[in-house]
């Protein structure tokens, strides 16, 4: 990793001497989690503790006419056997809505179907017995008569009115639109040189995490409080809708989040089966495990990005870029999700289709429609790897039809390194990136020139190699106008409290969660850095709500940058109130002294003056020696939310190296590289695992993975062996680098890195197939680039 | 993702493995690797009622040479023909195709007769049985029989086994000095199954092919011992005889439909194993090149 520093402002705090900031440094919970000593979801075991197996649809669209559940209730080991309408004696139906996302319409959507389904897979009872297997075999015998109803499957056609409407009191099958309009977009494209206009189209897919969904609840009758263990990006979220819609208080639900095996945005929502799960537990007063199986984790987990995009480019011949326009269309299933809605990819498309180039005009509009399939929703990147492959995707149909080089059209688009503040025409603000200093960092990594001659040399020999480039924005740390402005109880800040133990360790307790990112490593390298303590007397605790301060978890980018800013300046007040304490005790003034390596030390030669352990024991055991009228506090609480921006935007540019074997359609990736600008890097190793993994998500959509629905709205690939996710074998080498532009919003200057990689991955795969194709005069804009649609693309088949 | 019920049974002989196949018919389901039964039991595709495990049978593992025959065990694992001398030295193409079997944690488990019996049309090694004319010997109630790989599979998932029958073993003729292999296929991703193969074995004399055995899979119902061999044997292979071979392939296929590829997708790629198999096998690497349509 290289790091070029931008803007080379002195963060005092963090350059303290044995500062972690920067230093990849092991993870505080490695040793425990390779030890085996994890604790999942599916590790918990209580007293009395249920399983429930929810009985799902096998249809798209039906009326439920009747359940007979007679025979399976005989069945050995079941507790009981619990219908949508039996449900809702305990829990109240929502609807996922945002009020600033204005028109934006749902229906009412239950825990467990009443009457209706409306996707294969939703829940029609809840088998609840002694064990998994229990269940499942009573699931077998339970009888569900329906009658079928006809499905809307394809988003094209959701809208005709020969189409049926899945919810009547909609009026239709529109969820929400949005229309946007900047500049002067009929006259710049009649001043164009050159105009091109194609579909893009994006396979649906999902997150695929290694751990399913998984929930226990245990509904305490004699305390009336309810404990759930669950994987989640946002336990203060869920203890808010489940107090909400069981009719609890918020202080009689507790939400504990132990360790999470990935998330990648499928934890961050509400689903219909947790839901019913906590009510069962209410019901029947006793804890209820629900552990999602792989089937349903494909038939349920949100899925995302099913999009078709009509793009359109003006380009000058000098290569100016004069407008982009958009006409994206998505389909969401038949609700939108709550509580963060389903509109939110769509928007975040018209919202960043163009954002790295200084073009003004532009012209966008987004249409989510309804249709009878698994609910849709953010994912890792929301809607940025359909901006980028739209945006990109045009940037070299553009460049290939005036005859530049990809490189080149973007060095004279790209938005000037000088030129910030600036905003985009969808209205972004950025304060501060570097898309210039990111591709020429990406050229010189990849040896641009010499690939573009290694290229040329083997196409003469019939080997088809291709380069594809993709400058991308991301969205991190929103800010305090997220969520709530739209009224989902969904904290925007984040909060951290931190205390000097009694022998001078610290423990702190953040409102961020750990999902593997690494949250607890830089959580601790925070603190011990600011405090000048090591990190391994830090210890941090996440995801309790009964513990940690309130606050949003870890979704958006936005856990180091929000949650760590929180960690910082509750541990200055705490280093003040230690360095106020010890000046008494030393005779001295806090100005002449510092803490370093465990201790009070002089902060004139860093000699010790005394140990922490020592000051703790003072304060905690001898505040009889101290004089009147002090009283230490060795416990700080800080919340931190950005309030100027309402994101801290990071850039980047990615790079792809491939091969088609143009007899076969067959792509092999040959290597990848990723340059971005994340601001202050607080663990290098962390942040570049952070792209690669993203990456390797944003390959999949690439190349692999479809959720492949038949027209009857049936998911026909509901598995590991057929829906395909990216594996080591076929992954390229990818090289991270960094350009550092910290934000000034905080004194950390951390933005996010968690979905960078993601962002652009498919669109730099996209533009090196077509810079491949080139000679056969064939460009493809579909994703997942399969061998079938390279080779259809080349009328081979 | 939970089994159904079933009961156990650990056998300890084929006889009395036999015996309880015998008492049970088709109720019970011989357990080997388990690599492909256990996941269909998971999935609730199968509920067997008696699971009769041959795990523990040494008298079905081994691989030995007698002579010209090369006699292989049934439940010799995927990862013991990966490193076996006797297989390296005898039928190298083996060790090409079982690298391509999945992964390495299920090449430590699957066996050589569980994927013959399982008989996916897809697998490799069924292929290279037909390409290295193996017999397959299974043992029953009425005592052995000795079954030809082409007179073995039947169709997806079927094969000559009957459900109170074992299959113990597998014979093969060694390798003949001069003799060549060739296996490739396209799948997806490492260790998926393919979506067409080809394992090829031949013999080579003076430039031409003296014999060639040439089986395909993933490109039919059941593996393909294709008859378009007879057009490039013992005859000197031009572009063209090679593209009349395709042809004759072409009219030899019956490929399937699936999420992977359109069955014009399966005998387009084919029709590029054959002409690279070819290509490879002679040394003609401008044979394997250009279009093939
Ligand atoms: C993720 C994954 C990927 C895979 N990829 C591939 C691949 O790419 N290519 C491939 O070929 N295979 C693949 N497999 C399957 C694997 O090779 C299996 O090991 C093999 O198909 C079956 O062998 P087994 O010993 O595990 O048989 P089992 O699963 O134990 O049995 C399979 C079937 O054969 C029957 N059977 C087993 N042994 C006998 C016997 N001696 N006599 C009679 N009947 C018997 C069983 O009753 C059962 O019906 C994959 C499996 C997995 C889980």
């Amino acid at each position: 990793m290289t790091s070029v520093r931008v803007n080379p402002d002195a963060l005092s705090v963090l350059d303290r001497p044995n500062s972690y900031i920067g230093k990849t440094v092991p993870r505080p919970n490695l040793e425990r989690l390779l030890q085996g000593r994890g604790l999942y979801v599916s590790d918990i075991e209580l007293p009395r503790m249920a399983h429930v197996v929810f009985l799902r649809s096998p249809h798209a669209h039906a009326k439920i006419v009747g359940i007979d559940a007679a025979q399976a209730r005989a069945m050995p080991g079941v507790i009981a056997i619990v219908t949508g309408q039996e449900l809702a004696a305990v829990i109240t139906p929502w609807v996922g809505v945002l009020s600033h996302l204005k028109g934006l319409k749902s229906a009412p959507q239950s825990a467990i179907a009443i009457d209706r389904v409306c996707w294969q897979g939703e829940a029609v009872a809840a088998i609840v017995a002694t064990s998994r297997a229990a269940a499942e075999d009573a699931a077998e015998h339970v009888a569900v008569e329906y009658e079928e109803l006809e499905a809307v499957t394809d988003m094209r056609t959701a809208l005709d009115p020969a189409t049926s409407v899945i919810h009547a009191s909609l009026g239709d099958n529109l969820a929400f639109e949005r229309v946007h309009v900047a500049g002067e977009v009929d006259q710049a494209f009649a001043d164009s040189d050159e105009v091109v206009e194609t579909e893009f189209i994006f396979g649906r897919h999902t997150g695929v995490t290694l751990e399913p969904r998984s929930v226990v609840a245990d509904w305490n009758a004699a305390e009336a409080r309810l404990t759930i263990y669950q994987g989640t990006q946002a336990p203060h979220m869920v203890q808010n809708i489940v107090a909400l819609h069981l009719g609890l208080r918020e202080a009689q639900v507790r939400v504990v989040c132990k360790d999470v095996g990935g998330s990648f945005g499928i934890k961050v929502h509400i689903y219909a089966d947790e839901m019913a799960t906590y009510a069962l537990s209410k019901l029947l007063r006793r804890p209820i495990k629900f552990v999602a199986d792989r089937v349903e984790s494909f038939n349920t987990d949100i899925h995302a990005r099913d999009h078709r995009c009509r793009g359109k480019i003006g380009v000058k011949r000098d290569g100016t870029i004069t407008a982009f326009e958009i006409d994206d269309l998505t389909g969401i299933g038949p609700y939108s999700m709550y509580p963060r809605t389903s509109a939110i990819e769509a928007n975040q498309v018209v919202n960043l289709v163009g954002g790295p180039y200084t073009s003004k005009n532009y012209r966008a509009r987004a249409r989510v429609v309804f249709q009878n399939k698994n609910v849709m929703c953010q994912y890792r990147a929301v809607g940025h790897p359909i901006a980028c492959s739209v945006t990109e995707g045009l940037v070299d149909l553009a460049a290939m039809k005036i005859g530049m080089d990809p490189l080149e059209i973007r060095r004279r688009n790209l938005i000037a390194d000088d030129a910030y503040p600036c905003g985009s025409p969808s209205g972004l603000r950025f304060e501060k990136l570097s898309h210039h200093a990111s591709l020429a960092k990406l050229v010189k990594m990849m040896d641009y020139d010499a690939l573009r001659a290694e290229q040329a040399a083997l196409r003469k020999k019939g080997i088809h190699r291709g380069i594809g480039i993709a400058s991308f924005i991301e969205v991190t740390n929103p800010s305090a106008a997220f969520y709530g402005v739209g009224g989902a109880k969904i904290s925007s800040q984040d909060g951290v409290a931190v205390r000097l133990d009694a022998q001078g360790s610290v423990i702190c307790a953040t409102s961020i969660t750990e999902q593997g990112q690494g949250s607890e490593s830089l959580t601790a390298q925070i603190v011990g850095s600011v405090l000048g303590v090591s990190t391994d007397r830090v210890r941090v605790i996440l995801g309790d709500t009964d513990m940690t301060p309130y606050g949003g978890g870890t979704w958006a980018s936005r856990g180091a940058g929000i949650g760590g800013e929180a960690a910082l300046q509750a541990t200055k007040i705490l280093r003040k109130n230690i360095l106020d304490v010890a000046a008494v005790i030393l005779q001295s003034t806090p100005d002449e002294l510092d803490i370093a390596n465990n201790a009070v030390v002089n902060a004139s030669d860093g000699a010790p003056r005394i140990e922490l352990n020592e000051l703790a024991r003072v304060v905690y055991f001898r505040p009889d020696t101290l004089p009147p009228g002090i009283q230490p506090e060795l416990m700080a609480t800080k919340h931190f939310v950005p309030r100027e921006y309402p994101f801290a935007f990071t850039n980047g540019v990615q790079a792809s190296w491939l091969e088609v074997d143009t007899e076969t359609g067959f792509i092999r990736l040959l290597k990848h590289w990723v340059v971005e600008d994340c601001g202050t890097i607080i663990n290098p190793q962390l942040v570049d695992e952070q792209i690669r993994g993203g990456v390797v998500q944003g390959l999949g959509a690439a190349l692999f993975e479809r959720c492949i629905y038949d027209e009857r709205g049936q998911l026909t690939n509901a598995n590991m062996a057929d829906y395909l996710v990216p594996m080591s074998g076929e992954m390229p080498d990818i090289d991270v680098g960094h350009v550092v532009s910290p934000t000034l919003e905080s004194e950390l200057g951390a933005k996010g890195a968690g979905e960078a990689g993601t962002a652009g991955a498919a669109a730099a795969v996209s533009n090196a197939v077509n810079d491949a194709l080139q000679p056969f005069g064939v460009t493809i804009t579909e994703i997942p680039l399969t061998p079938q649609v390279v080779l259809t693309a080349l009328g081979r088949v | 993702m939970k089994a159904a019920a079933f009961a156990y049974a650990r056998a300890t002989s084929v006889a009395n493995a036999l015996d309880l196949l015998a008492a049970h018919g088709d109720r019970a389901k011989v357990l080997s690797g388990g690599q492909s039964l256990m996941p269909a039991m998971n999935l609730r595709l199968i509920s067997p009622e008696l699971i009769v495990d041959i795990g523990e049978l040494t008298e079905l593992r081994g691989i030995t040479v007698r002579g010209d025959v090369l006699v292989i065990g049934a439940l010799t694992r995927h990862v013991e023909l990966l490193k076996s001398p006797d297989i390296a030295a005898h039928a190298p193409l083996l060790v090409d195709a079982v690298a391509h079997v999945a992964h390495p944690a299920i090449r430590n488990r699957g066996t050589l007769g569980g994927s013959l019996a399982h008989a996916d049309p897809a697998s490799e090694l069924p292929a290279c049985m037909l390409a290295l004319d193996a017999t397959i010997i299974v043992r029953g109630p009425g005592g052995e029989r000795r079954i030809a790989a082409e007179e073995f599979f039947t169709g997806i998932y079927e094969t000559a086994l009957a459900p109170q029958e074992l299959l113990v073993a597998i014979e093969l003729p060694v390798a003949k000095k001069g003799s060549v292999h060739f296996f490739h296929e396209f799948a997806r991703r490492h260790g998926d199954y393919a979506i067409a193969g080809l394992a090829a074995q031949a013999s080579i004399d003076g430039g031409r092919f003296a014999g060639l055995r040439l089986g395909f899979f993933a490109v039919g119902d059941r593996p393909l011992l294709a008859n378009a061999a007879t057009r490039l044997t013992g005859v000197e292979v031009s572009a063209a005889v090679l593209t009349e071979a395709c042809a004759a392939l072409d009219a030899e296929l019956d490929p399937q439909e699936d999420q992977q590829a359109s069955p014009e997708m399966r005998r387009h790629l084919a029709r590029v194993l054959l002409k690279r198999g070819v290509a490879a096998l002679l040394g003609r690497p401008e044979l394997g090149a250009g279009a093939t349509t």
